[in-house]
Protein backbone atom coordinates (compact mmCIF):
# COMPACT_ATOMS: atom_id res chain seq x y z
CA UNK A 1 0.00 0.00 0.00
CA UNK A 2 2.93 2.35 0.64
CA UNK A 3 3.72 2.13 -3.05
CA UNK A 4 0.43 3.81 -3.88
CA UNK A 5 1.57 7.16 -2.53
CA UNK A 6 5.30 6.53 -2.64
CA UNK A 7 5.84 8.07 -6.05
CA UNK A 8 5.43 11.63 -7.23
CA UNK A 9 3.36 10.58 -10.24
CA UNK A 10 0.94 8.71 -7.99
CA UNK A 11 0.52 11.66 -5.65
CA UNK A 12 -0.06 13.90 -8.67
CA UNK A 13 -2.57 11.41 -10.08
CA UNK A 14 -4.59 11.27 -6.85
CA UNK A 15 -4.52 15.04 -6.44
CA UNK A 16 -5.54 15.74 -10.04
CA UNK A 17 -8.29 13.09 -10.04
CA UNK A 18 -9.61 14.32 -6.69
CA UNK A 19 -9.84 17.94 -7.83
CA UNK A 20 -11.54 17.04 -11.08
CA UNK A 21 -13.95 14.62 -9.36
CA UNK A 22 -15.22 17.27 -6.94
CA UNK A 23 -15.71 19.78 -9.75
CA UNK A 24 -17.35 17.39 -12.20
CA UNK A 25 -19.62 15.84 -9.57
CA UNK A 26 -21.14 19.25 -8.83
CA UNK A 27 -21.19 20.72 -12.32
CA UNK A 28 -22.43 17.39 -13.68
CA UNK A 29 -25.31 17.40 -11.19
CA UNK A 30 -26.73 20.55 -12.78
CA UNK A 31 -25.87 19.32 -16.28
CA UNK A 32 -27.99 16.19 -15.72
CA UNK A 33 -30.74 18.23 -14.05
CA UNK A 34 -30.90 20.54 -17.09
CA UNK A 35 -30.88 17.66 -19.57
CA UNK A 36 -27.80 19.15 -21.25
CA UNK A 37 -25.47 16.18 -20.98
CA UNK A 38 -24.93 16.30 -24.73
CA UNK A 39 -23.36 19.75 -24.28
CA UNK A 40 -20.59 18.23 -22.15
CA UNK A 41 -19.97 15.64 -24.82
CA UNK A 42 -19.90 18.24 -27.60
CA UNK A 43 -17.58 20.61 -25.73
CA UNK A 44 -15.06 17.83 -25.15
CA UNK A 45 -14.92 17.16 -28.90
CA UNK A 46 -14.13 20.76 -29.77
CA UNK A 47 -11.72 20.72 -26.83
CA UNK A 48 -9.64 18.10 -28.61
CA UNK A 49 -8.98 20.59 -31.41
CA UNK A 50 -8.01 23.23 -28.86
CA UNK A 51 -5.59 20.88 -27.13
CA UNK A 52 -3.86 19.66 -30.28
CA UNK A 53 -3.78 23.19 -31.70
CA UNK A 54 -2.14 24.42 -28.51
CA UNK A 55 0.50 21.67 -28.68
CA UNK A 56 1.20 22.68 -32.27
CA UNK A 57 1.98 26.27 -31.32
CA UNK A 58 3.92 25.25 -28.24
CA UNK A 59 1.33 25.98 -25.53
CA UNK A 60 0.28 23.52 -22.82
CA UNK A 61 -2.65 21.39 -24.08
CA UNK A 62 -4.56 22.13 -20.86
CA UNK A 63 -4.81 25.83 -21.66
CA UNK A 64 -5.71 25.08 -25.27
CA UNK A 65 -8.51 22.89 -23.99
CA UNK A 66 -9.73 25.46 -21.48
CA UNK A 67 -9.73 28.27 -24.04
CA UNK A 68 -11.70 26.37 -26.64
CA UNK A 69 -14.18 24.61 -24.33
CA UNK A 70 -15.05 27.81 -22.46
CA UNK A 71 -15.45 29.73 -25.72
CA UNK A 72 -17.53 26.84 -27.06
CA UNK A 73 -19.71 26.86 -23.95
CA UNK A 74 -20.34 30.61 -24.21
CA UNK A 75 -21.16 30.20 -27.91
CA UNK A 76 -23.66 27.42 -27.19
CA UNK A 77 -25.24 29.49 -24.44
CA UNK A 78 -25.63 32.52 -26.71
CA UNK A 79 -27.13 30.49 -29.55
CA UNK A 80 -29.40 28.82 -27.00
CA UNK A 81 -32.70 27.65 -28.40
CA UNK A 82 -31.54 28.11 -31.96
CA UNK A 83 -29.37 25.03 -31.48
CA UNK A 84 -32.29 22.85 -30.46
CA UNK A 85 -33.15 20.23 -33.03
CA UNK A 86 -30.07 20.93 -35.17
CA UNK A 87 -28.56 17.50 -34.53
CA UNK A 88 -27.02 17.14 -37.95
CA UNK A 89 -25.42 20.60 -37.96
CA UNK A 90 -24.04 20.06 -34.46
CA UNK A 91 -22.77 16.59 -35.38
CA UNK A 92 -20.99 18.00 -38.43
CA UNK A 93 -19.30 20.72 -36.37
CA UNK A 94 -18.13 18.11 -33.87
CA UNK A 95 -16.81 15.75 -36.52
CA UNK A 96 -15.00 18.64 -38.23
CA UNK A 97 -13.50 19.66 -34.89
CA UNK A 98 -12.15 16.15 -34.25
CA UNK A 99 -10.85 15.99 -37.83
CA UNK A 100 -9.03 19.31 -37.41
CA UNK A 101 -7.57 18.05 -34.16
CA UNK A 102 -6.26 15.02 -35.99
CA UNK A 103 -4.66 17.27 -38.62
CA UNK A 104 -2.90 19.33 -35.92
CA UNK A 105 -1.57 16.10 -34.41
CA UNK A 106 -0.31 15.01 -37.81
CA UNK A 107 1.77 18.19 -38.08
CA UNK A 108 3.24 17.59 -34.67
CA UNK A 109 4.52 14.07 -35.13
CA UNK A 110 7.00 14.25 -32.24
CA UNK A 111 4.13 13.57 -29.87
CA UNK A 112 3.00 10.19 -31.10
CA UNK A 113 1.44 9.22 -27.79
CA UNK A 114 -0.21 12.61 -27.38
CA UNK A 115 -3.27 11.50 -29.36
CA UNK A 116 -4.08 8.58 -27.08
CA UNK A 117 -3.44 10.69 -23.99
CA UNK A 118 -5.80 13.42 -25.20
CA UNK A 119 -8.49 11.04 -26.38
CA UNK A 120 -8.44 8.56 -23.49
CA UNK A 121 -6.57 10.40 -20.75
CA UNK A 122 -3.32 9.68 -18.98
CA UNK A 123 -3.75 10.39 -15.32
CA UNK A 124 -0.31 8.98 -14.47
CA UNK A 125 1.30 11.49 -16.83
CA UNK A 126 -0.02 14.53 -14.93
CA UNK A 127 2.88 16.65 -13.64
CA UNK A 128 3.01 18.97 -10.66
CA UNK A 129 2.42 22.06 -12.80
CA UNK A 130 -0.78 20.57 -14.23
CA UNK A 131 -2.00 19.72 -10.72
CA UNK A 132 -1.65 23.37 -9.76
CA UNK A 133 -3.37 24.40 -12.97
CA UNK A 134 -6.23 22.03 -12.18
CA UNK A 135 -6.42 23.36 -8.62
CA UNK A 136 -6.88 26.88 -10.00
CA UNK A 137 -9.47 25.65 -12.49
CA UNK A 138 -11.36 23.78 -9.78
CA UNK A 139 -11.38 26.78 -7.43
CA UNK A 140 -12.62 29.05 -10.19
CA UNK A 141 -15.34 26.58 -11.19
CA UNK A 142 -16.56 26.07 -7.63
CA UNK A 143 -16.61 29.81 -6.94
CA UNK A 144 -18.56 30.43 -10.14
CA UNK A 145 -21.00 27.61 -9.42
CA UNK A 146 -21.47 28.91 -5.88
CA UNK A 147 -22.37 32.30 -7.29
CA UNK A 148 -24.90 31.14 -9.89
CA UNK A 149 -26.33 27.99 -8.28
CA UNK A 150 -29.50 29.62 -6.97
CA UNK A 151 -30.76 31.29 -10.16
CA UNK A 152 -29.41 28.32 -12.15
CA UNK A 153 -31.59 25.90 -10.20
CA UNK A 154 -34.62 28.19 -10.51
CA UNK A 155 -34.08 28.68 -14.25
CA UNK A 156 -33.64 24.92 -14.68
CA UNK A 157 -36.79 23.87 -12.86
CA UNK A 158 -39.19 26.70 -13.80
CA UNK A 159 -37.75 28.84 -16.62
CA UNK A 160 -40.88 30.91 -17.31
CA UNK A 161 -41.42 31.69 -13.65
CA UNK A 162 -37.73 32.49 -13.18
CA UNK A 163 -37.89 34.86 -16.13
CA UNK A 164 -40.95 36.56 -14.67
CA UNK A 165 -39.11 37.02 -11.36
CA UNK A 166 -36.28 38.79 -13.16
CA UNK A 167 -33.75 36.00 -13.80
CA UNK A 168 -31.96 36.39 -17.13
CA UNK A 169 -32.24 32.90 -18.64
CA UNK A 170 -29.69 33.73 -21.32
CA UNK A 171 -27.08 35.00 -18.85
CA UNK A 172 -27.51 32.01 -16.54
CA UNK A 173 -27.26 29.61 -19.47
CA UNK A 174 -24.10 31.25 -20.87
CA UNK A 175 -22.39 31.32 -17.47
CA UNK A 176 -23.27 27.71 -16.79
CA UNK A 177 -22.08 26.42 -20.15
CA UNK A 178 -18.81 28.32 -19.74
CA UNK A 179 -18.51 26.49 -16.43
CA UNK A 180 -19.21 23.18 -18.19
CA UNK A 181 -16.40 24.12 -20.59
CA UNK A 182 -13.99 24.57 -17.66
CA UNK A 183 -15.06 21.29 -16.16
CA UNK A 184 -14.75 19.46 -19.48
CA UNK A 185 -11.17 20.66 -19.82
CA UNK A 186 -10.40 19.37 -16.34
CA UNK A 187 -12.05 16.00 -16.94
CA UNK A 188 -10.15 15.56 -20.19
CA UNK A 189 -6.89 15.66 -18.20
CA UNK A 190 -7.97 12.58 -16.27
CA UNK A 191 -10.06 10.43 -18.62
CA UNK A 192 -9.49 12.09 -22.03
CA UNK A 193 -11.91 13.98 -24.23
CA UNK A 194 -13.78 10.89 -25.36
CA UNK A 195 -14.60 9.72 -21.84
CA UNK A 196 -15.57 13.03 -20.18
CA UNK A 197 -19.12 11.68 -19.86
CA UNK A 198 -17.96 9.05 -17.41
CA UNK A 199 -16.93 11.55 -14.70
CA UNK A 200 -19.29 14.42 -15.45
CA UNK A 201 -22.55 12.59 -16.13
CA UNK A 202 -22.21 9.09 -14.63
CA UNK A 203 -21.91 10.02 -10.92
CA UNK A 204 -24.52 12.81 -11.13
CA UNK A 205 -27.04 10.61 -12.92
CA UNK A 206 -26.51 7.81 -10.41
CA UNK A 207 -26.92 10.25 -7.51
CA UNK A 208 -30.21 11.53 -8.91
CA UNK A 209 -31.49 7.95 -9.04
CA UNK A 210 -30.70 7.49 -5.37
CA UNK A 211 -32.07 10.62 -3.71
CA UNK A 212 -34.78 13.20 -4.40
CA UNK A 213 -33.09 15.81 -2.19
CA UNK A 214 -30.94 18.51 -3.67
CA UNK A 215 -28.08 18.83 -1.16
CA UNK A 216 -27.86 15.10 -0.62
CA UNK A 217 -27.81 14.52 -4.39
CA UNK A 218 -24.93 16.94 -4.92
CA UNK A 219 -22.93 15.41 -2.03
CA UNK A 220 -23.58 11.93 -3.36
CA UNK A 221 -22.50 12.93 -6.89
CA UNK A 222 -19.19 14.23 -5.52
CA UNK A 223 -18.68 11.13 -3.35
CA UNK A 224 -19.35 8.81 -6.30
CA UNK A 225 -17.07 10.78 -8.63
CA UNK A 226 -14.27 10.69 -6.04
CA UNK A 227 -14.73 6.96 -5.42
CA UNK A 228 -14.74 6.19 -9.14
CA UNK A 229 -11.72 8.39 -9.95
CA UNK A 230 -9.55 7.25 -7.04
CA UNK A 231 -10.79 3.66 -7.27
CA UNK A 232 -9.82 3.64 -10.94
CA UNK A 233 -6.29 4.79 -10.10
CA UNK A 234 -5.90 2.15 -7.38
CA UNK A 235 -7.16 -0.63 -9.65
CA UNK A 236 -4.90 0.56 -12.46
CA UNK A 237 -1.93 0.40 -10.07
CA UNK A 238 -2.65 -3.21 -9.15
CA UNK A 239 -3.67 -4.51 -12.58
CA UNK A 240 -1.52 -2.34 -14.85
CA UNK A 241 -4.61 -1.79 -16.99
CA UNK A 242 -5.41 1.81 -18.04
CA UNK A 243 -6.88 3.98 -15.28
CA UNK A 244 -9.44 5.43 -17.73
CA UNK A 245 -10.80 1.94 -18.33
CA UNK A 246 -11.28 1.35 -14.61
CA UNK A 247 -12.91 4.74 -14.09
CA UNK A 248 -15.41 4.13 -16.88
CA UNK A 249 -16.07 0.62 -15.54
CA UNK A 250 -16.68 1.89 -11.99
CA UNK A 251 -18.88 4.70 -13.31
CA UNK A 252 -21.01 2.26 -15.28
CA UNK A 253 -21.18 -0.09 -12.30
CA UNK A 254 -22.28 2.73 -9.96
CA UNK A 255 -24.95 3.86 -12.41
CA UNK A 256 -26.28 0.30 -12.84
CA UNK A 257 -26.35 -0.28 -9.10
CA UNK A 258 -28.14 3.02 -8.55
CA UNK A 259 -30.65 2.07 -11.20
CA UNK A 260 -31.23 -1.34 -9.63
CA UNK A 261 -31.59 0.13 -6.14
CA UNK A 262 -34.09 2.73 -7.36
CA UNK A 263 -36.02 0.01 -9.14
CA UNK A 264 -36.18 -2.13 -5.99
CA UNK A 265 -37.30 0.87 -3.93
CA UNK A 266 -40.00 1.69 -6.49
CA UNK A 267 -41.31 -1.86 -6.22
CA UNK A 268 -41.86 -1.50 -2.50
CA UNK A 269 -43.73 1.80 -2.75
CA UNK A 270 -47.45 1.86 -3.45
CA UNK A 271 -48.32 2.79 -7.03
CA UNK A 272 -49.39 6.46 -7.21
CA UNK A 273 -52.99 7.14 -8.15
CA UNK A 274 -53.57 7.80 -11.82
CA UNK A 275 -54.92 11.03 -13.26
CA UNK B 1 -58.12 49.55 -6.20
CA UNK B 2 -58.17 47.39 -9.33
CA UNK B 3 -56.00 44.28 -9.45
CA UNK B 4 -55.42 44.82 -13.16
CA UNK B 5 -56.07 47.81 -15.39
CA UNK B 6 -55.60 47.64 -19.16
CA UNK B 7 -55.87 50.94 -20.96
CA UNK B 8 -55.81 50.81 -24.77
CA UNK B 9 -53.34 47.93 -24.74
CA UNK B 10 -51.99 46.56 -28.02
CA UNK B 11 -49.76 43.46 -27.92
CA UNK B 12 -47.66 42.31 -30.83
CA UNK B 13 -45.93 38.96 -31.21
CA UNK B 14 -43.49 38.66 -34.09
CA UNK B 15 -45.22 41.37 -36.14
CA UNK B 16 -48.70 39.89 -35.60
CA UNK B 17 -51.15 41.93 -33.56
CA UNK B 18 -52.45 39.57 -30.88
CA UNK B 19 -54.53 42.04 -28.89
CA UNK B 20 -55.69 45.32 -30.37
CA UNK B 21 -56.47 48.35 -28.17
CA UNK B 22 -57.92 46.44 -25.22
CA UNK B 23 -59.24 48.32 -22.18
CA UNK B 24 -60.59 46.55 -19.12
CA UNK B 25 -60.49 46.46 -15.35
CA UNK B 26 -60.33 43.45 -13.07
CA UNK B 27 -61.24 44.00 -9.44
CA UNK B 28 -59.30 42.79 -6.42
CA UNK B 29 -60.62 39.43 -5.17
CA UNK B 30 -62.17 38.46 -8.48
CA UNK B 31 -61.92 35.04 -10.16
CA UNK B 32 -61.74 35.57 -13.92
CA UNK B 33 -61.65 32.72 -16.43
CA UNK B 34 -59.61 33.57 -19.54
CA UNK B 35 -60.90 31.76 -22.61
CA UNK B 36 -60.44 31.83 -26.34
CA UNK B 37 -59.11 29.78 -29.25
CA UNK B 38 -55.44 28.84 -29.64
CA UNK B 39 -53.34 31.89 -30.42
CA UNK B 40 -55.98 34.32 -29.13
CA UNK B 41 -53.43 35.76 -26.70
CA UNK B 42 -54.15 34.14 -23.33
CA UNK B 43 -50.49 33.44 -22.56
CA UNK B 44 -49.38 36.65 -24.29
CA UNK B 45 -51.65 38.73 -22.07
CA UNK B 46 -50.25 37.07 -18.95
CA UNK B 47 -46.68 37.65 -20.12
CA UNK B 48 -47.49 41.31 -20.70
CA UNK B 49 -48.93 41.66 -17.19
CA UNK B 50 -45.73 40.07 -15.87
CA UNK B 51 -43.66 42.64 -17.74
CA UNK B 52 -42.08 40.04 -20.02
CA UNK B 53 -43.50 41.52 -23.21
CA UNK B 54 -43.20 45.19 -24.19
CA UNK B 55 -46.53 46.87 -24.97
CA UNK B 56 -46.97 48.08 -28.53
CA UNK B 57 -49.43 50.67 -27.21
CA UNK B 58 -51.39 51.57 -24.09
CA UNK B 59 -50.62 50.90 -20.47
CA UNK B 60 -51.11 48.14 -17.90
CA UNK B 61 -51.22 48.71 -14.17
CA UNK B 62 -51.17 46.03 -11.46
CA UNK B 63 -52.58 47.34 -8.17
CA UNK B 64 -51.99 50.84 -9.43
CA UNK B 65 -48.32 50.28 -10.32
CA UNK B 66 -47.00 50.10 -13.88
CA UNK B 67 -45.91 46.60 -14.96
CA UNK B 68 -42.35 45.55 -14.27
CA UNK B 69 -40.48 42.26 -14.24
CA UNK B 70 -40.13 40.67 -10.84
CA UNK B 71 -43.30 42.24 -9.40
CA UNK B 72 -43.82 40.44 -6.07
CA UNK B 73 -47.54 41.22 -6.12
CA UNK B 74 -48.03 38.68 -8.89
CA UNK B 75 -47.92 34.90 -8.57
CA UNK B 76 -47.51 33.00 -11.82
CA UNK B 77 -48.05 29.39 -12.81
CA UNK B 78 -46.75 28.78 -16.33
CA UNK B 79 -48.12 26.04 -18.54
CA UNK B 80 -46.87 22.56 -17.74
CA UNK B 81 -43.84 21.90 -19.87
CA UNK B 82 -41.38 19.15 -20.57
CA UNK B 83 -38.88 19.02 -17.75
CA UNK B 84 -35.92 16.77 -17.22
CA UNK B 85 -35.63 17.31 -13.51
CA UNK B 86 -38.47 15.04 -12.44
CA UNK B 87 -36.36 12.94 -10.10
CA UNK B 88 -36.15 15.79 -7.58
CA UNK B 89 -38.70 15.97 -4.79
CA UNK B 90 -41.70 18.25 -5.07
CA UNK B 91 -40.35 20.16 -2.09
CA UNK B 92 -37.04 20.91 -3.86
CA UNK B 93 -39.03 21.96 -6.92
CA UNK B 94 -41.22 24.41 -5.00
CA UNK B 95 -38.32 25.70 -2.89
CA UNK B 96 -36.27 26.60 -5.96
CA UNK B 97 -38.57 29.59 -6.45
CA UNK B 98 -37.86 31.11 -3.02
CA UNK B 99 -35.67 34.16 -3.75
CA UNK B 100 -34.54 32.21 -6.79
CA UNK B 101 -33.52 35.41 -8.53
CA UNK B 102 -30.73 36.11 -6.04
CA UNK B 103 -27.13 35.05 -6.71
CA UNK B 104 -25.50 32.52 -4.42
CA UNK B 105 -26.15 29.02 -3.14
CA UNK B 106 -29.68 27.56 -3.19
CA UNK B 107 -29.98 27.33 0.59
CA UNK B 108 -33.23 28.03 2.39
CA UNK B 109 -33.10 30.11 5.55
CA UNK B 110 -35.73 29.75 8.27
CA UNK B 111 -38.08 32.25 6.70
CA UNK B 112 -37.72 30.47 3.35
CA UNK B 113 -38.53 27.08 4.86
CA UNK B 114 -41.57 28.53 6.60
CA UNK B 115 -42.75 30.14 3.36
CA UNK B 116 -42.48 26.81 1.50
CA UNK B 117 -44.31 24.96 4.29
CA UNK B 118 -47.05 27.58 4.33
CA UNK B 119 -47.54 27.42 0.55
CA UNK B 120 -47.62 23.60 0.60
CA UNK B 121 -50.09 23.70 3.49
CA UNK B 122 -52.41 25.99 1.54
CA UNK B 123 -52.77 23.44 -1.26
CA UNK B 124 -52.65 20.43 1.09
CA UNK B 125 -49.47 19.04 -0.43
CA UNK B 126 -47.03 18.74 2.48
CA UNK B 127 -46.92 14.95 2.42
CA UNK B 128 -46.97 14.92 -1.37
CA UNK B 129 -43.89 17.16 -1.58
CA UNK B 130 -41.60 14.52 -0.13
CA UNK B 131 -42.03 12.31 -3.19
CA UNK B 132 -40.14 12.72 -6.47
CA UNK B 133 -42.03 14.65 -9.16
CA UNK B 134 -41.83 11.67 -11.49
CA UNK B 135 -44.10 9.63 -9.20
CA UNK B 136 -46.84 12.25 -9.00
CA UNK B 137 -49.97 12.35 -11.10
CA UNK B 138 -50.82 15.37 -13.25
CA UNK B 139 -53.23 16.72 -10.66
CA UNK B 140 -50.70 16.34 -7.86
CA UNK B 141 -48.06 18.18 -9.87
CA UNK B 142 -50.51 21.00 -10.52
CA UNK B 143 -51.03 21.37 -6.77
CA UNK B 144 -47.28 21.76 -6.28
CA UNK B 145 -47.06 24.32 -9.09
CA UNK B 146 -49.93 26.18 -7.49
CA UNK B 147 -48.07 26.16 -4.16
CA UNK B 148 -45.03 27.56 -5.95
CA UNK B 149 -47.09 30.38 -7.44
CA UNK B 150 -48.41 31.27 -3.97
CA UNK B 151 -44.92 31.83 -2.50
CA UNK B 152 -44.43 35.40 -1.34
CA UNK B 153 -48.19 35.92 -0.77
CA UNK B 154 -49.07 37.51 -4.12
CA UNK B 155 -52.20 39.66 -4.49
CA UNK B 156 -52.81 38.48 -8.06
CA UNK B 157 -52.47 34.95 -9.45
CA UNK B 158 -51.93 34.28 -13.14
CA UNK B 159 -52.62 30.60 -13.88
CA UNK B 160 -51.85 29.53 -17.44
CA UNK B 161 -53.87 26.47 -18.46
CA UNK B 162 -53.78 24.60 -15.14
CA UNK B 163 -56.32 22.07 -16.44
CA UNK B 164 -54.36 20.88 -19.43
CA UNK B 165 -53.81 17.09 -19.55
CA UNK B 166 -56.08 16.47 -16.55
CA UNK B 167 -59.16 14.25 -16.64
CA UNK B 168 -62.52 15.92 -15.83
CA UNK B 169 -62.53 14.70 -12.24
CA UNK B 170 -59.08 16.22 -11.49
CA UNK B 171 -60.04 19.36 -13.40
CA UNK B 172 -62.91 19.87 -11.00
CA UNK B 173 -60.59 19.38 -8.01
CA UNK B 174 -58.11 21.98 -9.28
CA UNK B 175 -60.86 24.54 -10.01
CA UNK B 176 -62.42 24.09 -6.56
CA UNK B 177 -59.00 24.38 -4.89
CA UNK B 178 -58.19 27.61 -6.74
CA UNK B 179 -61.62 29.04 -5.94
CA UNK B 180 -61.23 28.20 -2.23
CA UNK B 181 -57.74 29.80 -2.10
CA UNK B 182 -58.92 32.84 -4.03
CA UNK B 183 -61.68 33.42 -1.45
CA UNK B 184 -59.58 32.60 1.63
CA UNK B 185 -56.71 34.85 0.57
CA UNK B 186 -58.95 37.49 -0.96
CA UNK B 187 -56.86 37.71 -4.12
CA UNK B 188 -57.59 38.16 -7.82
CA UNK B 189 -57.12 35.17 -10.15
CA UNK B 190 -56.75 35.01 -13.92
CA UNK B 191 -57.31 31.37 -14.87
CA UNK B 192 -56.87 30.50 -18.54
CA UNK B 193 -58.51 27.40 -19.99
CA UNK B 194 -59.55 25.86 -23.28
CA UNK B 195 -62.96 24.89 -22.03
CA UNK B 196 -65.47 26.92 -20.10
CA UNK B 197 -67.43 24.09 -18.51
CA UNK B 198 -64.97 23.01 -15.80
CA UNK B 199 -64.91 26.64 -14.59
CA UNK B 200 -68.68 27.19 -14.52
CA UNK B 201 -69.91 27.84 -11.02
CA UNK B 202 -66.47 28.88 -9.79
CA UNK B 203 -65.76 32.01 -11.78
CA UNK B 204 -66.99 35.54 -11.21
CA UNK B 205 -66.45 36.77 -14.75
CA UNK B 206 -65.18 35.53 -18.11
CA UNK B 207 -62.55 37.23 -20.26
CA UNK B 208 -62.97 35.87 -23.77
CA UNK B 209 -60.20 36.65 -26.28
CA UNK B 210 -60.34 36.24 -30.06
CA UNK B 211 -59.46 38.02 -33.27
CA UNK B 212 -57.44 40.67 -31.42
CA UNK B 213 -60.48 41.65 -29.35
CA UNK B 214 -61.57 40.90 -25.82
CA UNK B 215 -64.89 40.68 -24.03
CA UNK B 216 -65.16 40.78 -20.25
CA UNK B 217 -68.36 40.11 -18.33
CA UNK B 218 -70.50 37.50 -16.65
CA UNK B 219 -70.99 34.15 -18.38
CA UNK B 220 -74.49 35.20 -19.48
CA UNK B 221 -73.20 38.44 -20.96
CA UNK B 222 -70.17 37.04 -22.80
CA UNK B 223 -71.02 33.49 -23.80
CA UNK B 224 -73.64 34.49 -26.35
CA UNK B 225 -73.86 33.95 -30.10
CA UNK B 226 -73.39 37.65 -31.05
CA UNK B 227 -70.38 38.28 -28.77
CA UNK B 228 -68.56 35.06 -29.67
CA UNK B 229 -69.33 35.39 -33.40
CA UNK B 230 -67.62 38.78 -33.27
CA UNK B 231 -64.56 37.34 -31.44
CA UNK B 232 -64.22 34.28 -33.65
CA UNK B 233 -65.02 36.23 -36.82
CA UNK B 234 -67.38 33.42 -37.83
CA UNK B 235 -70.98 32.48 -37.00
CA UNK B 236 -71.04 30.81 -33.59
CA UNK B 237 -73.90 29.04 -31.87
CA UNK B 238 -74.10 28.72 -28.11
CA UNK B 239 -75.87 25.60 -26.94
CA UNK B 240 -76.85 25.11 -23.31
CA UNK B 241 -77.62 21.56 -22.19
CA UNK B 242 -77.65 19.92 -18.76
CA UNK B 243 -75.98 22.85 -17.01
CA UNK B 244 -73.16 22.86 -19.56
CA UNK B 245 -72.44 25.31 -22.35
CA UNK B 246 -71.15 24.34 -25.79
CA UNK B 247 -69.64 26.81 -28.24
CA UNK B 248 -70.34 25.46 -31.72
CA UNK B 249 -69.41 26.50 -35.22
CA UNK B 250 -70.94 24.64 -38.14
CA UNK B 251 -71.87 21.74 -35.84
CA UNK B 252 -68.35 21.45 -34.35
CA UNK B 253 -67.53 22.02 -30.71
CA UNK B 254 -64.86 24.74 -30.91
CA UNK B 255 -63.49 24.48 -27.40
CA UNK B 256 -63.42 20.72 -27.14
CA UNK B 257 -61.67 20.24 -30.48
CA UNK B 258 -59.05 22.87 -29.69
CA UNK B 259 -58.54 21.26 -26.33
CA UNK B 260 -58.07 17.77 -27.68
CA UNK B 261 -55.48 19.01 -30.16
CA UNK B 262 -53.43 20.69 -27.49
CA UNK B 263 -53.86 17.87 -25.04
CA UNK B 264 -52.17 15.36 -27.34
CA UNK B 265 -49.28 17.76 -27.86
CA UNK B 266 -48.73 18.18 -24.15
CA UNK B 267 -48.75 14.47 -23.50
CA UNK B 268 -46.18 13.83 -26.18
CA UNK B 269 -43.97 16.62 -24.90
CA UNK B 270 -44.07 15.65 -21.28
CA UNK B 271 -42.38 12.31 -21.66
CA UNK B 272 -43.16 10.99 -18.21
Amino acid sequence: MIGLLGYDFMRNAFAAAGLVAVMSGLVGFFLVLRGQTFAGHALSHVGFTGATGAVLIGVSPLWGLVGVTVAGGVGMGLLGERLAGRDVAIGMVLATALGLGLLFLHFFTAYASQATALLFGNVFGVDRGTVWGLAGLCLLALAALGAIARPLLFATLQPELAEARGVSLRLVSVLFLALVGLCTAGCAQIVGVLLVFTLMVGPAAAAQRLTVRLGRGMALAVALALTEAWGGIVLAWFTDWPASFWITALSALAYSLAWALAWLADGRRPVPAAG
Amino acid sequence: MNAILLDGVTLRLGGRIVLDRISLEIADAEFVGVLGPNGAGKTTLMRAILGLLPLAAGRIAVHGQPVRRGNRLIGYMPQVRATTALRLSGHAFVAAAVEGDRWGLPRLDRAGRLAVDEALELVGARALARRPMVELSGGERQRLLLAQSLLGRPRLLLLDEPLISLDPHRQGEVVRLVRRLQRELGIAVLFSAHELNPLLGALDRVLYLGGGRASLGSVDEVITAPVLSRLYGAPIEVVRAGGRIFVMSGGQDMERDAHRHDHAGTRAGFGA
